[in-house]
């Protein structure tokens, strides 16, 4: 009876954030049919361990499981994009390389923007995705990602740039042509 | 306020994630310095392009009964955990009897046949080997493949320095780093990758200087090697088989062998 209790409880709590969960797998492996296995499965685990939440905020605490099976199923699958190491150094862009007469004027065409953040390395996409679609605080970001706040700032601060970056310069391309 | 801290901080005043005095710090830059309220305007720009419900995956229909049915099912294997019957009552019965047959024994045995400190220890490791699969975000505290990274990491957090090195050419391929508590101490724990077996490699000073050679046992399917070289004491465990351990064993101690 209890059982069927948790269930009950768990869906309420977790269901409703399907589509974050599908939204944040799907940047993430950048395919449908692996976002889908990868939610499938993270809403297996975190019905496993449902018992250690307690209640404060089911998007999150999902979001966090949803990224875990991402990462996991990189790793099984050799993802070629973790093999790059993560360290932020090596993805310093300088200031100097953004020409400040090129800078975004106008709204950037839908099928460009989707294509520049996919393109994006994982550790930028995944806290550009959180923050501006699924409009997350920092804290919770931070919590997500298991990173520092101001690391979290830094890469959004990073990963706008190069996302600007990579527009503008399809923008002129186009321009161009 | 310099450019180069504005920089940054331009985008938390463009998530709202400023205290008061830091936001009005970035707004007096931006009208003193051009450059930067022209980098902020087009950060605005870039997020109204970011602002578009096409971009949104949303999940498909199917997705959500897909997951309703695995979940009924997982929920089902919880309530009756395999089948329950007399089978299991007589395998229970007969557990009690040998657990009070090994309480008998053991106030009579002499306490030198008594488990040593190392059999306690292999059964303390591989507790730690199967928490650290089970529980999601538990294998690694640091996941890096780079052990320039991975080293450093344990810089402060354990009072040695564990070698760190990566075998990615021997297909023994570092996955990350954690701090486990062991043996009443903080101990280094790396962790390696072979195809889909994960290797918990435990590492902290020894007491005794002494090299050891190797030592290996089996417990509950899963194999373990452990040795003492240059001070420290080394324990390797894996569901891997006991030949391909052997090598990373190797591997650790002597490193690769061009």
């Amino acid at each position: 009876m209890q059982k069927q209790n948790k269930l009950a409880t768990f869906e309420e709590a977790v269901l409703p954030h399907l589509n974050a969960a599908y939204n944040l797998a799907h940047w993430l492996t950048r395919n449908d049919t692996d976002a889908e296995d990868v939610v499938q499965e993270a809403y297996l685990r975190a019905f496993k361990f449902f018992g250690g939440f307690h209640g404060a905020d089911g998007r999150s605490w999902l979001l966090a499981i949803v990224r875990n099976t991402c990462y996991t199923w990189m790793q099984h699958n050799r993802s070629p994009e973790l093999s790059v190491p993560l360290d932020d150094e090596l993805h310093e862009i300088e200031s100097k390389d953004l020409d400040p007469e090129a800078l975004l004027v106008q709204r950037a065409d839908t099928l460009m923007v989707r294509q520049a953040l996919e393109e994006l390395p994982i550790e930028f996409r995944e806290v550009l995705v959180l923050r501006e679609l699924e409009e997350m605080s920092y804290k919770d970001i931070a919590s997500i990602t298991d990173l520092p706040l101001g690391t979290v700032m830094s890469r959004l601060a990073r990963g706008r740039k190069r996302l600007q970056l990579a527009l503008t310069n399809q923008m002129h391309a186009e321009v161009l042509s | 306020m310099s450019c180069q801290r504005a920089d940054e901080l331009i985008h938390g005043y463009l998530d709202g994630e400023l205290d008061l005095a830091r936001s009005l710090e970035v707004e007096q830059h931006m009208r003193e310095c051009e450059t930067c309220a022209r980098a902020y305007r087009s950060q605005t720009t870039l997020r109204s392009s970011l602002k578009d419900d096409s971009l949104y995956y949303r999940a498909p229909e199917k997705l959500q009964k897909r997951i309703q049915s695995s979940l009924r099912k997982e929920a089902k294997s919880e309530v009756f955990p395999r089948a329950f019957g007399w089978r299991w009552l007589t395998v229970g019965a007969s557990l009690a009897f040998m657990l009070l047959i090994g309480v008998v024994v053991w106030r009579f045995v002499p306490r030198s046949i008594r488990p040593s400190g190392d059999e306690l220890l292999a059964q303390e490791i591989v507790s730690d080997h199967v928490r650290s699969l089970q529980m999601p975000g538990h294998l690694t505290d640091v996941l890096s493949s780079d052990q320039h990274t991975v080293k450093p990491w344990f810089d402060g957090k354990v009072d040695f320095a564990p070698p760190v090195k990566d075998f990615a050419s021997q297909d023994f391929r570092l996955y990350g780093g954690r701090l486990e508590y062991l043996n009443n101490r903080t101990v280094a724990t790396l962790v390696y990758q072979r195809r889909l077996h994960y290797i918990n490699l435990y590492i902290w000073p020894a007491e005794q200087a002494v090299a050891t050679g190797e030592k290996t046992t089996q417990r509950q399917g899963y194999n373990l090697i452990h040795w003492t070289s240059s001070g420290m004491n080394y324990w390797a465990i894996s569901d891997l088989n006991g030949v391909e351990l052997h090598e990373f064993a190797r591997l650790v101690q002597q490193g690769p062998l061009w």
